[in-house]
């Protein structure tokens, strides 16, 4: 697969603090690649970065093949962006907010329809901005986003203090426009939203990728415990194997199996770690 | 960031220039700033007649004041709350350059303060050449205000901060050219200023008397606005 994006040893600083320390990421063509860590982490920063926002002081972006800092208003149009802050205009419509984009990427009015009924703005395609939820107004900026059908979209914390139905309904639209082939790279310090979207992540913790790969991949990289979780229906809960050896492997593979023989298994669940305790143990922080 | 060439679309500036309108309709602390000074050019030469006044004394003050106030606080403000909220930020990101994105927001703002020049034209009962010679003297001191709340606005990183640079500026060059009428000192150094030669030169329509003066005067003032707002786009950009 092509990689769409190409962060090669970024470095970012902020005065004397350095914000980015040699960040290299590598998003390829169509995936759903994730950025994962807690607040002032630097996940800001790299989408700034990689939306020609700011130029790294050292190191090189690519974006489609092109420099981020000197993206074209070919490239432009080819991306799709939803920041922190959505950037909408308060007093105008949602109707109105999505015309002026439509005008300026000379897209045809009957798209603006089409994008509000996707993110089920369609009853409150003529209120005001400021008149919206928080939610609305996180898909409103979203609708925005993929109006122009973007080739890459950016999404800097996509559901940061929605509820979770709103959650739910952006998922859903970020998954549609995975399937129709659309790049995304999203920010986010919530590990479910990550592990429920994305292919590939990255943990970034105080301006350093502390590892990368897929969700279950990383889980599994750090399941050092290996043992099976077993609550059976009488109360007890038990913990069982070792899983250094073939032959413990085997005898706890006996052992389930005399369990599930006389049906008393209630549940059954390895003991790999989540992405939040993986964090904990790389950085010593929560990813919240 | 976020500089690119300087090609214009006209395409775009269009759609900055509707957008701005409908957004101008719906803000009213920017409504009034257009709305206020013609309207009381209508009221005060309807109602107030002072023996031994000027006749149209209230439209010539008023549109000198009319041009120092609403074109610059406008620009300003509109300016800083789109660079606030980051609408601004989103505008230049999806390939609208700021030359594209000035020109639009300013054609808008020079419309509607346009529009108030022609109120202030009817009401002085200006006709023919003098109406347009008035006009045209408008438009001049508009642009020159424009570029001052360009630069304010470029310079602000927030509403609050264009307020309290925008509003002082304001005071200055609204308040210059009526003050001068009554205080000779003051009018000395009026005389440097846009405002008052755009009173000078309103004062001296109909009677030939537009002065080589009065133009330099003001092609200084404007190229040192547009001196200001290079600085302030330097130094800050536009988002």
């Amino acid at each position: 697969m092509q990689e769409k994006i190409l962060l090669e040893d970024i470095i970012q600083r902020f005065g004397k603090k350095e914000a980015l320390k040699g960040i290299t990421l590598h998003v390829k063509s169509g995936e759903i690649f994730g950025l994962l860590g807690p607040s002032g982490a630097g996940k800001t920063t790299i989408i700034k970065i990689m939306t020609g926002q700011l130029r790294p002081d050292q190191g090189s972006a690519l974006i489609d093949g092109m420099a981020a800092d000197r993206m074209t208003g070919t490239v432009y149009r080819r991306i799709g962006m939803m920041m922190d802050t959505p950037g909408l205009y308060a007093r105008l419509s949602c109707y109105d907010n999505l015309k002026l984009f439509a005008r300026l990427y000379e897209i045809p009015e009957s798209r603006i329809r089409e994008v509000l009924q996707k993110v089920g703005l369609t009853e409150a395609a003529g209120r005001p901005v400021d008149k919206l939820s928080k939610g609305m107004k996180g898909r409103l900026a979203l609708a925005r986003a993929v109006m122009n059908e973007p080739d890459i979209l950016f999404l800097d914390e996509p559901t940061s203090g929605l509820d979770p139905a709103t959650t739910g309904q952006i998922h859903e639209l970020i998954l549609e426009e995975q399937a129709k082939g659309t790049t995304v790279f999203l920010t986010t310090h919530n590990m479910a939203e990550a592990e429920k979207l994305c292919g590939h992540i990255a943990l970034l913790c105080e301006g350093s990728i502390v590892e990368e790969g897929g969700p279950q991949e990383i889980c599994r990289r750090y399941n050092h415990r290996k043992r099976i979780r077993i609550r059976l229906y009488d109360g007890r809960n038990l913990e069982i194997g070792c899983g250094k050896e073939t032959e413990c492997d085997e005898k706890t593979a006996e052992v389930i199996k005399e369990y599930l023989k006389q049906g008393m298994v209630e549940t059954i669940h390895s003991t790999e770690p989540n992405l939040e305790t993986v964090f904990l143990e790389l950085t010593g922080r929560k990813l919240d | 960031m976020l500089k690119k060439g300087h090609g214009v679309d006209m395409k775009k500036i269009k759609a900055v220039f509707l957008k701005q309108a409908k957004d101008t309709m719906k803000n009213k602390t920017i409504l009034i700033q257009f709305v206020m000074f013609p309207m009381l050019a209508v009221v005060m030469e309807k109602f107030v007649s002072i023996e031994g006044m000027e006749e149209h004394f209230f439209v010539r003050m008023f549109s000198a004041m009319y041009i120092g106030m609403a074109p610059l606080i406008s620009m300003s403000a509109v300016l800083s709350e789109e660079k606030e909220v980051c609408t601004l930020k989103m505008l230049l990101m999806s390939d609208v350059k700021p030359i594209e994105y000035l020109l639009g927001t300013g054609s808008c703002i020079w419309a509607a303060c346009m529009t108030g020049a022609c109120v202030f034209g009817v009401v002085g009962e200006y006709e023919g050449k003098e109406f347009l010679s008035f006009l045209l003297i408008m438009a001049v001191g508009t642009a020159a205000s424009l570029l001052i709340g360009a630069a304010i606005g470029t310079w602000s990183r927030n509403q609050m901060m264009a307020a309290s640079l925008g509003v002082p500026a304001m005071l200055f060059f609204s308040m210059l050219p009526m003050l001068s009428m009554f205080n000779e000192k003051i009018g000395r150094i009026a005389q440097f200023t846009y405002s008052e030669q755009i009173r000078l030169l309103i004062n001296g329509l109909g009677q030939q008397t537009a002065g080589f003066e009065s133009v330099m005067i003001l092609i200084l003032n404007i190229f040192a606005a547009f001196g200001c707002f290079a600085l302030a786009y330097r130094r800050c950009g536009l988002a």
